[in-house]
């Protein structure tokens, strides 16, 4: 579904990420594993055209999609959640959500439904669909967040550290409503520190170390990969 | 009394004020300096739009209300045009031109864009000023016609032009505000509130910008093409940055970002400018402190500082509610 083949993005003189080759299978949920700063949020902006590769090409669905704009690629069903539940504060839930409809802002009926499950998966939405987003609780805004990419009714979400700043309980809640979310036929491609929880919802992943992957695998492998376990499963 | 009933009142009345205004108070010069109030606040909502609701800061807006007055003033008086045909070429012109300008200056961002559209706004009022075979250079364009009896209907005295100008507020309040509530205006606040937030959901934000752009200087146009036929003379010193600047600070002691903001600011510093002119030049003495201190401790302005403190004032009436509730609970629980 999603290829990115040789990718490399560089900030002026720097190259944040060197060479990426990562293959999100339909229906799969693919985790970027990595450190802070290892580069998975430029690949994330990179794949939703926030940032232009310098090197290498992107395909989904069989179309290159490197040269498009971001606002192109919304349309061709990517659709991305930023880290750090960034929401426009001053909306309310409700204009969220409708926000999040933008590339079907004509269809209203289609709107409906979407947002009927987006209730439905996020049923504390409904009752604050009145309450400004900015004073949403960190789980309720990750939810918020989660809930405007689904508005866009995406083929692939790009989940950016969606457990970051969460106390664990939350963070449990949200890793369930990943999988429930996936069940409904949308790819998953699922950057995060939380390797444990992350690696436990997954088909496969990556590891990114200074914008190079350095290790690939199902998660099985990556479970039982001594550098991994080091690393990010504190063993 | 629903929240959304008590702020239609409030609005009712206040326009049902303004219309009985003229059988209340008869004075000519009050009549004058709300008429010119009138104007500024529409030019106002033009650098609202963009800087207040899409996070633009264009310096040129002064330009643009200059582009306006003196199209309607060079279509009149050189050219001889029906004033209802030179007004809407006027908004016509001025918005073409602000379509080119907006082309270029919104592939830049922040503060630079703040400085292009400053040496736009410069680069306007240099042509007027220089270019006097169209312009009339320094002299200016006398004898700019008011707009033509409609039927009875007459708007030569104070108090028709005070009358006519309410009227182009009121629609252009109205256009505000549909355009704000509409999914436009929240796609314009998306794109203030982040703009690579508001990429990622699709939305073209350049397109957006651009049609912010275009229509912040289709109302600098308006109020342009109003103060023309208000004053009937018109010079280069209107195009000047220093009437940008004017704009600007009605618009940040109201209330930028706020549809109400623009007629508060607009009014407060008219209104107190005129109370100070008995001392000059020395007015900014009073006036450059109260500024600053309003800025330092209301940086949203009048109404945005009033929308600031309802909104804590909510969010301490809930969060009370809220730790009543849970006390009643414990106690039930207990």
């Amino acid at each position: 579904m999603l290829k990115l083949k040789g990718v490399s993005v560089q900030y002026g003189a720097y190259k944040a990420v060197r060479n990426v080759d990562i293959e999100v299978g339909k229906g799969e949920i693919v985790v970027l594993l990595g450190s802070n700063g290892a580069g998975k949020s430029t690949v994330f902006k990179t794949i939703g055209g926030l940032h232009k590769c310098t090197e290498g090409e992107i395909m989904f669905e069989g179309k290159r999609i490197d040269q498009s704009s971001p606002a192109q690629i919304v349309k061709t069903g990517i659709v991305q959640c930023a880290e750090g539940r960034k929401l426009f504060p001053r909306m309310t839930v409700y204009e969220n959500l409708m926000m999040g409809a933008f590339i079907h802002r004509k269809q209203k009926k289609e709107i409906e439904n979407t947002l009927h499950e987006v209730y439905e998966l996020f049923p504390i939405l409904k009752e604050k669909r009145n309450d400004l987003a900015g004073s949403l609780s960190g789980g309720q805004q990750q939810m918020l967040a989660i809930g405007r990419a689904l508005m866009s009714k995406p083929k692939l979400m790009l989940l950016d550290e969606p457990s970051i700043g969460l106390a664990p309980i939350i963070v449990a809640q949200m890793f369930e409503v990943i999988k429930q979310i996936n069940k409904t036929e949308t790819t998953i491609l699922l950057a995060e520190q939380n390797a444990n929880a992350a690696l436990h919802i997954a088909h496969k992943g990556y590891v990114l170390e200074n914008g190079s992957i350095v290790v690939e695998g199902s998660s099985e492998e990556l479970f039982a990969d001594d550098n991994v376990r080091k690393a990010y499963l504190g063993a | 009394m629903t929240a959304r009933f008590k702020h239609k009142a409030v609005v009712l009345s206040i326009v049902l004020l303004a219309l009985l205004l003229p059988f209340i108070i008869q004075n000519d010069y009050f009549f004058h300096i709300m008429t010119l109030s009138f104007i500024w606040m529409i030019g106002v909502y033009g650098l609202n739009l963009i800087a207040g609701y899409t996070g633009y800061l264009s310096l040129a807006h002064a330009g643009f209300f200059a582009i306006g007055a003196y199209s309607l003033g060079i279509l009149t008086v050189k050219f001889e045009i029906h004033y209802w045909l030179a007004f809407f070429l006027a908004c016509a012109i001025t918005c073409i031109i602000g379509l080119v300008i907006g082309l270029v200056a919104l592939q830049t961002k922040e503060h630079f864009f703040a400085i292009y559209t400053l040496c736009v706004g410069y680069i306007i009022y240099l042509v007027i000023d220089k270019w006097e075979s169209l312009t009339g250079g320094v002299r200016g364009l006398i004898g700019i016609p008011v707009p033509p009896d409609l039927g009875p209907i007459s708007f030569r005295s104070p108090v028709s032009q005070y009358y006519f100008n309410l009227f182009f507020l009121l629609a252009a309040i109205f256009m505000m505000y549909r355009i704000v509530h509409s999914l436009t205006g929240r796609t314009l606040i998306a794109i203030r509130n982040s703009e690579e937030l508001a990429q990622t959901i699709g939305i073209s934000t350049m397109k957006n910008k651009l049609v912010s752009f275009v229509l912040s200087t289709f109302f600098a146009a308006l109020s342009g093409i109003l103060y023309a036929s208000f004053i009937r003379f018109i010079g280069p010193d209107i195009s000047y940055i220093t009437m940008t600047f004017d704009f600007l600070i009605f618009l940040l002691v109201g209330g930028i970002g706020t549809l109400s903001g623009p007629i508060v600011g607009t009014l407060l510093i008219v209104w107190i400018s005129q109370q100070l002119q008995f001392l000059q030049d020395y007015r900014m003495l009073i006036f450059g402190p109260l500024l600053t201190l309003l800025i330092i401790f209301y940086p949203k302005g009048i109404v945005g500082g009033i929308f600031s403190w309802k909104m804590k004032m909510q969010e301490k009436k809930k969060r009370l509610s809220m730790s009543a509730k849970s006390a009643t609970q414990r106690a039930e629980e207990g």
